[in-house]
């Protein structure tokens, strides 16, 4: 007990000194590089009319600190799912809510720019939030039918393809200036995130995850299975209801903002487990939460820098690593007849 | 005493169907009440019933003197707790982590347990011997091991109903007993009151309080064991046309070869058991003797044999016997006799195996 305690705690400082030193590198790496020294004096010091004032201060803070909010809600999202689904073969992208709310954002933006409105990041999340929960309407009566994991996983990537579909099709020929942001905002990406759109996420994230937080008791018996939990006094029905409604709030708002981003929701979690060697869900949601956030930060390092100036979108990048993961999982399972 | 858990008119069901209906058992603390029946015939439904795992179709089930439909669930999860037949694959938990979940109920909003929680938690892993397994992955521990540990999830939930659907399935017969002993043990030390259901039914015989038969749509038969395990109730409740239940072992007995008896066995004090088993399964009919009514080999013969040539119990063999047994062995091809304690009692069957010796038929 002491030992994992010590694993545990040893885990989070992990995290947290990979969540700093990559926030650091984050605000250095770029077209524009800065010292340590300049750094500090454009964090703490009095504003100033520097380019680099202006650089640091209104695009890399803002987007480490969407990059941060963001992967962390995604990759509790995805907790949530394997949690709800008692597999950790679940996430928000691979059973196709991340698409069904890109197909809804997408949708909503073409129409109020053709109507010369922008819209509001509000209306972006609610919109998002009605196409995953549609997207997760469907998967659920799908799995009243089919009990197979791998079966559900496979309705839910035909969901995201078509959802895919149908957006590149009204992106295609929607006519607009303001297209090109939406084309690279459908492929996935921080970029063009600002203060005001951080504020609106943070609020939405931070009571979200406050919410999950106090789901963790109740995740932690639900984890026995329903006969176990419901015996133990859960309120299945509730409870279901909450992690459902709570993982897609999560994964909308990442896609309102970032566009879908792959396999964060899948690999994070499982690899957080790993590094942490237990699974209950009063450790796990904060780990995964700051897991996510390292994951994002890293990957929209990569995204940025590895083909200066040229940006990759971020969700290619969160494939190249996280998909081999899910596919480790997958082919190394104790118990492969769930899956 | 008062009845601690018991059911009105509780009619149980899937979709709205009655699949039993008018059950009324009643379970006191310190009792163990187990359920048996034919596979289907709805033990398992009645108990996820009861714990609310199904809604009854009609009918109440009160726990503690109240009806349960009443009750909070953290109010019924201090009271009652499950062992049921589900598979739980719980991740990255050890055996430790696995029983502590039974705290929930008297944990707060984040389930932290305190250490007074954790000293509950080690005491029930003690008391099913599990104190070797609390650090080991649930995951990777036997299926002995595994229904000890969720045995001891039950008890850390400090229960007074306990309801397990089916402990012993899928245990070999060392940890079926342990299980069982172990049950018993908690009846005892806490005073639980305990319903089960059971496929053994020379465990269910040996352990229980109060047996329940469930078949045919309803509660059939409910009374202690000494009243339920009788062949002619096993027979109805099972539907067994074929072998028959011997209620002095607490077992069933196939039944016995068809065709004319070729085989005469001498048998007596449980050494005809094993001739008479090994006939039936090499199909070979055969005609026991002579067996006293009390003898122990008497109830497998009735059961196994062709015939049995028998004499009253207590009685030394008389004339009567001898000469029945006479003339079915000389209708036989073979004669086999285990039996090698002759006495005052069973002295005509020393004659008999002279008989066959000279006769040539003695194997």
């Amino acid at each position: 007990m002491r030992q994992a305690r010590t694993r545990c705690l040893g885990a989070f400082l992990l995290l947290l000194a990979l969540l700093a030193a990559l926030a650091v590198w984050n605000i250095n790496a770029g077209s524009v590089s800065l010292s340590g020294g300049e750094i500090l004096r454009i964090l703490c010091g009095p504003p100033d009319s520097s380019t680099e004032y202006g650089i640091v201060r209104t695009l890399r803070l803002p987007r480490i600190c969407a990059a941060v909010l963001l992967g962390g809600a995604l990759s509790v999202s995805g907790f949530l799912l394997q949690t709800f689904f008692a597999n950790p073969i679940a996430g928000p992208f691979v059973l196709g809510i991340s698409s069904g709310a890109k197909l809804a954002v997408s949708l909503v933006m073409i129409s109020l720019l053709s109507r010369g409105h922008t819209a509001g990041s509000g209306v972006l999340i609610g919109a998002a939030f009605a196409g995953a929960m549609a997207s997760m309407g469907f998967i659920l009566a799908v799995s009243q039918r089919v009990k197979r994991m791998s079966m559900l996983v496979v309705c839910g990537v035909m969901i995201g393809y078509i959802c895919s579909a149908v957006t590149d099709f009204a992106v295609t020929f929607a006519q607009d200036s303001n297209i090109v942001d939406l084309h690279n905002w459908s492929m996935g990406s921080f970029s063009g995130i600002y203060w005001d759109s951080v504020a609106v996420m943070a609020a939405v994230v931070g009571v979200s995850m406050v919410l999950v937080f106090l789901l963790s008791k109740p995740m932690g018996a639900y984890q026995m299975g329903e006969v176990y939990a419901r015996n133990m006094g859960v309120n299945i029905k509730a409870f279901r209801l909450a992690l459902i409604l709570l993982s897609s709030v999560l994964s909308a708002c990442v896609t309102a903002f970032a566009g879908p981003i792959s396999f964060v929701g899948i690999a994070v979690p499982h690899l957080v487990k790993s590094l942490f060697g237990t699974a209950k869900p009063i450790l796990i949601i904060p780990a995964c939460f700051l897991g996510g956030a390292v994951f994002c930060l890293f990957c929209d390092l990569i995204a940025r820098t590895a083909f200066a100036p040229t940006e990759v979108s971020i969700s290619s990048v969160t494939a190249v690593f996280g998909a081999p993961v899910v596919i480790y999982m997958m082919a190394f399972r104790r118990e492969k007849s769930s899956l | 005493m008062q009845d601690y858990l018991y059911t009105e008119n509780l009619a149980v069901g899937y979709n709205g169907r009655i699949l039993i209906d008018d059950i009324c058992l009643h379970l006191r603390r310190g009792e163990i009440m187990t359920l048996i029946g034919p596979n289907g015939s709805g033990k398992s439904t009645i108990l996820r019933s009861i714990i609310r795992q199904l809604s009854p179709i009609r009918g109440t089930v009160y726990l503690d003197g109240r009806p349960m439909e009443g009750m909070a669930a953290l109010e019924i999860a201090r009271r009652l707790s499950v062992l049921m037949t589900d598979r739980v694959h719980p991740e990255l938990m050890t055996c430790r982590d696995v029983a502590a979940t039974g705290r929930y109920p008297y944990t707060g909003k984040l389930g932290l347990l305190t250490a007074a929680d954790w000293a509950k938690v080690d005491e029930a892993l003690e008391m099913v011997h599990g104190e070797d397994l609390a650090e080991r992955d649930f995951s990777r521990i036997s299926d002995g091991q595994r229904q000890r540990v969720l045995l001891a999830r039950a008890l850390c939930q400090e229960p007074e109903v306990l309801v397990l659907d089916e402990p012993t399935s899928f245990l070999d017969i060392r940890y079926k007993l342990e299980l069982l002993s172990i049950l018993k043990d908690m009846v005892r030390r806490r005073n639980l009151a305990v319903l089960m259901s059971l496929h053994e039914l020379d465990l269910a015989q040996k352990v229980s309080d109060c047996v329940a038969c469930v078949g045919g749509g309803a509660v059939t038969l409910c009374g202690p064991p000494e009243e339920i395990f009788t062949a002619a109730s096993i027979r109805e409740l099972y539907g067994a046309a074929r072998g028959t239940y011997n209620p002095d072992f607490g077992c069933l007995e196939l039944e016995p070869p068809a065709g004319p008896p070729q085989v005469f066995v001498i048998g007596g004090g449980g050494s005809g058991i094993p001739v008479y088993r090994r006939l039936q399964r090499q199909g070979v009919p055969f005609i026991a003797g002579v067996l006293h009514e009390n003898d122990l080999d008497y109830p497998v013969a009735a059961a196994l044999a062709a015939e049995v040539v028998s004499e009253a119990a207590f009685t030394p063999i008389g004339e009567e016997a001898l000469q029945a047994a006479r003339m079915r062995m000389d209708a036989c091809a073979r004669v086999l006799c285990p039996l090698a304690a002759f006495g005052p009692m069973n002295e005509k069957n020393r004659l008999l195996r002279t008989l066959a010796e000279k006769a040539g038929k003695l194997e």
